[in-house]
């Protein structure tokens, strides 16, 4: 028998490496061991697009800066061969310049800013109104706009109330806000029209912050003023106020993204959600990468995002290696389970399975009868993966015109694993029974609704993505797991008549 | 304590024995049997001549072993076609798929009439239905990792009647359990109706365990459970007698030094004239043996390992050993 010691060393190793990892971490950069106790903020990084034409290159995008609820803590620029300076423009709005004499092709400028959320956020100075200036509109559209205003203002005793009643008007007054909506979209004439009351008012471009989200768009909000005083509105619903995680990014009436020298110029936006300690947060340690300083955070936003799922996923095959070993359950394909749980965290529980259910009986069904059709086996399997995908399609329809948007989220489901699913299923199914359908696919799925609990807990995606040394822990309990040659959780139900008869 | 959980408790204990008692009795877990035996004592170069029916059947007529006529190999899509020549006039045969796991994907022809071709289970399929079985199995649709695969047909065995009243339907064969070349653990399987025909001891068949001594049963169990009469026959199990046995061990044992296989599954068959033929050899063979037989493995595999590897038996005298030190009746 080969000595185990070599193993027994290296697992011993792989987890004192994986703690001490972890508590060098915890000490040195004082990162919590529980999500709680952190400060929110928000890593978000704009990325500029476009085309060069050849010539020079002078691209300048609208940067947010400390603003009621968030306090600017530092902003970084990633753009290789460009020059960079920040201005301030006469209005007060902030903006990040970059210049390059000759560039051809597709370029990609990199501005990224991390914002505290900060109830007690002080901004720089006072937001200035911006000017009131009035456009004469030819007819019909004068006319169908003065209604519109007349029946706000009758309707609206402050600034603020003409505003919500001139957005609801525009809801209200539907064809005179079709005839207008041919000219220029609503928002503008909202703001036209509140500047032709003698509201000073414009379109701002905000972001809603989401955490994990990648290529993300701005959205458009009316902002108000009465006097020094300003409030937002929600352009389509009136609401008002700045709803949370709001986060303005261009506020001075200026364009958000101006390229010179450029063509199809565009820009989107990633953002992720951190937890960091209020003085590290403050200090902006994280700007300064060290050696051992293996943080994720040094990473561009967008592969952090990626990363906080894909730390999840050894959590999730350790659940898997447990079941089967420890406990003995079978499941259809090893690690499926996993990829269904990833599919649960986009889906949410409920949802999730249900859909997975639904997808995967009805495919039942109709792989049921492509048996009859006698195919060659990728023929039919290709045929259950078209399947799958139409059924998607359908289901995300139907629950769109029944106005369950959460039923839209079926699209989360990775689709080849499905198809895969409901064949192997089937063949269980014609060779076994549904008794070994419900055995195994039961299996499956509370195994990957174990995994979906293991990685949804806040506390292990907190552990994961902060202390990259608990990966070497999660690898030596996969590796003992691996040696461990006791029972089986479901042997001892099974070898139990044995015993019994002496 | 509380009530309810006193209760889970209680029921726990009745459904699940305790590790130590199973320990003490030398059942082997899968876990160990993975681990100990098969990654041990079976290196992964030689799967291959077992996991491919074809290499295991090649093997097997070199070493003069005996084993059901090979009638022909369909290994192309273009040639499904040919099969209704290929048995044209063989009134009884087997399909399976080279790669097949766990009985998957073979099916049995008893005979043919003008209906069509009868299966085991009274089932009768057109020559249709055998040409859409053969295309399944060159697509990989039975074997491991969905590989493409080749259809293997054989020659059907014409089973001893001295099993007629023990199974119903299907085939009766012989698993040993063959350790270093010393067959170590016996039972038969019998097919019921609730296995459909097939010898799968998870679908419903009867295990019977045998005495390595001579071949006779000593219990009987379906779905893990004890059992005395046959579900659908109602035969008494506990008179199976194995005809035969000695031959039978002979030949399960030699299949050690032809295949090199150290923990080495044999399912055998007996033929009204060729008496014992080996069917198919398992690398990974199932653990509900042990269920069977009432017995756990873990002390005879010890009590081989134990010999050392100083003496060299010859396929005789690892029988003979066996049958001496593994009886019951002794």
């Amino acid at each position: 028998m080969a000595s185990r010691k070599p193993f027994y060393l290296l697992v011993g190793l792989l987890i004192i490496a994986g703690i001490s990892l972890s508590l060098h971490r915890h000490y040195t950069y004082d990162i919590p061991w529980l999500p709680g106790e952190k400060r929110q903020t928000w890593s978000i990084e704009a990325k500029v697009e476009f085309e060069a034409t050849g010539g020079e290159v002078l691209a300048s995008l609208a940067i947010p800066s400390t603003q009621p609820g968030f306090t600017q803590l530092s902003q970084h620029t990633a753009s290789p061969g460009y020059g960079l300076a920040y201005t301030e423009k006469e209005n007060g709005g902030q903006r990040a310049e970059w210049s390059i004499r000759q560039a051809r092709g597709e370029q990609a400028l990199y501005y990224r800013v991390d914002m505290l959320l900060d109830p007690y956020a002080v901004p720089p100075k006072p937001s200035q109104p911006p000017e009131l200036k009035v456009n004469i509109e030819k007819e019909p559209y004068a006319t169908a706009a003065k209604q519109l205003l007349d029946r706000a203002q009758e309707r609206s005793s402050t600034p603020f109330t003409l505003a919500r009643e001139l957005i609801l008007e525009f809801q209200n007054q539907t064809q005179n806000a079709e005839l207008l909506a041919q000219l220029k979209p609503q928002i503008n004439w909202v703001v036209q029209l509140l500047q032709q009351a003698g509201v000073p008012a414009r379109a701002v471009h905000a972001l809603a912050l989401e955490d994990g989200r990648r290529r993300q768009e701005l959205i458009d909000y009316i902002q108000v003023f009465d006097g020094e005083e300003y409030k937002l509105f929600n352009p389509e619903s009136g609401e008002q106020g700045r709803p949370d995680n709001l986060l303005l990014w261009e506020y001075h009436s200026g364009p958000v993204l101006e390229v010179i020298g450029g063509r199809n110029s565009m820009v989107t936006f990633s953002m992720i959600e951190q937890e960091q300690p209020f003085s590290v947060a403050l200090n902006q340690k994280f700007s300064e990468s060290e050696l051992l300083n293996f943080s994720l955070y040094t990473l561009p936003l967008e592969e952090q995002t990626l990363f906080k799922g894909i730390l999840l996923i050894p959590v999730g095959v350790l659940v898997v290696v447990l079941m089967r070993i420890l406990v003995g359950i079978k499941t259809s394909g090893t690690f499926m389970p996993v990829l269904i749980a990833l599919a649960f965290i986009q889906t949410s529980l409920l949802t999730g399975l249900i859909g997975f259910l639904l997808i995967v009986g009805m495919g039942l069904m109709i792989r049921s009868y492509l048996s009859y059709l006698n195919l060659l086996l990728v023929a039919r399997i290709s045929a259950v993966i078209i399947m799958v995908i139409g059924m998607i399609a359908l289901f995300s329809i139907i629950a769109y015109k029944l106005g369950l948007t959460e039923g839209m989220k079926v699209t989360f489901f990775p689709m080849i694993i499905l198809a895969w699913t409901i064949e192997r299923m089937s063949i269980l199914w014609e060779e076994e029974g549904p008794h070994q359908v419900v055995i195994q696919g039961g299996g499956s799925l509370l195994v990957a609704v174990l995994a979906y609990l293991a990685m949804n807990n806040e506390l292990i995606r907190h552990l994961t993505f902060n202390y990259l040394g608990l990966q070497l822990v999660l690898m030596a309990l996969v590796l003992m797991a691996g040696n461990y040659t006791g029972y089986r959780l479901l042997e001892l139900k099974r070898f139990k008549p044995m015993v019994e008869d002496k | 304590m509380s009530g309810p959980l006193l209760n889970w408790f209680k029921e726990i204990r009745e459904r699940y024995v305790h590790p130590s008692k199973l320990a003490k009795k030398g059942v082997l877990g899968m876990n160990r049997r993975n681990i100990s035996y098969i990654s041990r004592y079976n290196p992964r170069r030689l799967y291959p001549l077992v996991d491919d029916k074809l290499q295991t059947k090649r093997m097997v007529l070199e070493a003069g072993i005996t084993a059901p006529d090979l009638l022909g190999v369909i290994r192309e899509q273009h040639e499904v076609n040919d099969l209704g020549k290929l048995i044209a006039d063989i009134p009884g045969f087997c399909i399976k798929p080279a790669h097949g796991s766990g009985g998957k994907g073979i099916m049995v022809i008893t005979r043919r009439d003008d209906l069509g071709y009868h299966k085991t289970n009274g089932q009768i399929a057109s020559i249709g239905d055998l040409e859409r079985h053969v295309s399944n199995i060159l697509a990989g649709l039975f074997s491991l990792g969905g590989r493409a695969d080749v259809a293997i047909i054989e020659s059907l065995i014409e089973f001893d009647d001295c099993f007629t009243g023990y199974t119903y339907e299907g085939v009766p064969d012989t698993r040993v359990i063959v350790f270093k070349g010393f067959p170590v653990m016996a039972m038969m399987r019998l097919s019921t109706s609730d296995s459909n025909g097939k010898a799968n001891l998870h679908q419903g068949a009867v295990g019977v365990g045998l005495d390595i001594g001579d071949g006779s049963a000593v219990r009987a169990v379906q779905f893990d459970r004890p059992i005395l009469l046959h579900p659908d026959t109602g035969t008494n199990l506990l008179s199976l007698q194995v005809p035969h046995w000695e031959q039978l061990l002979t030949l399960a044992a030699s299949c050690y030094e032809m295949s090199g296989l150290g923990y080495l599954g044999t399912d055998i068959v007996l033929d009204r004239q060729k008496g014992p033929m080996l069917l198919e050899l398992n690398a990974r063979p199932g653990l509900s043996i042990q269920v069977a037989n009432g017995e756990g493995l873990v002390p005879r595999l010890r009590q081989i390992e134990a010999l050392g590897n100083k003496h060299k038996m010859n396929v005789a005298q690892r029988v003979a050993y066996a049958r001496e030190h593994f009886s019951r009746k002794h």
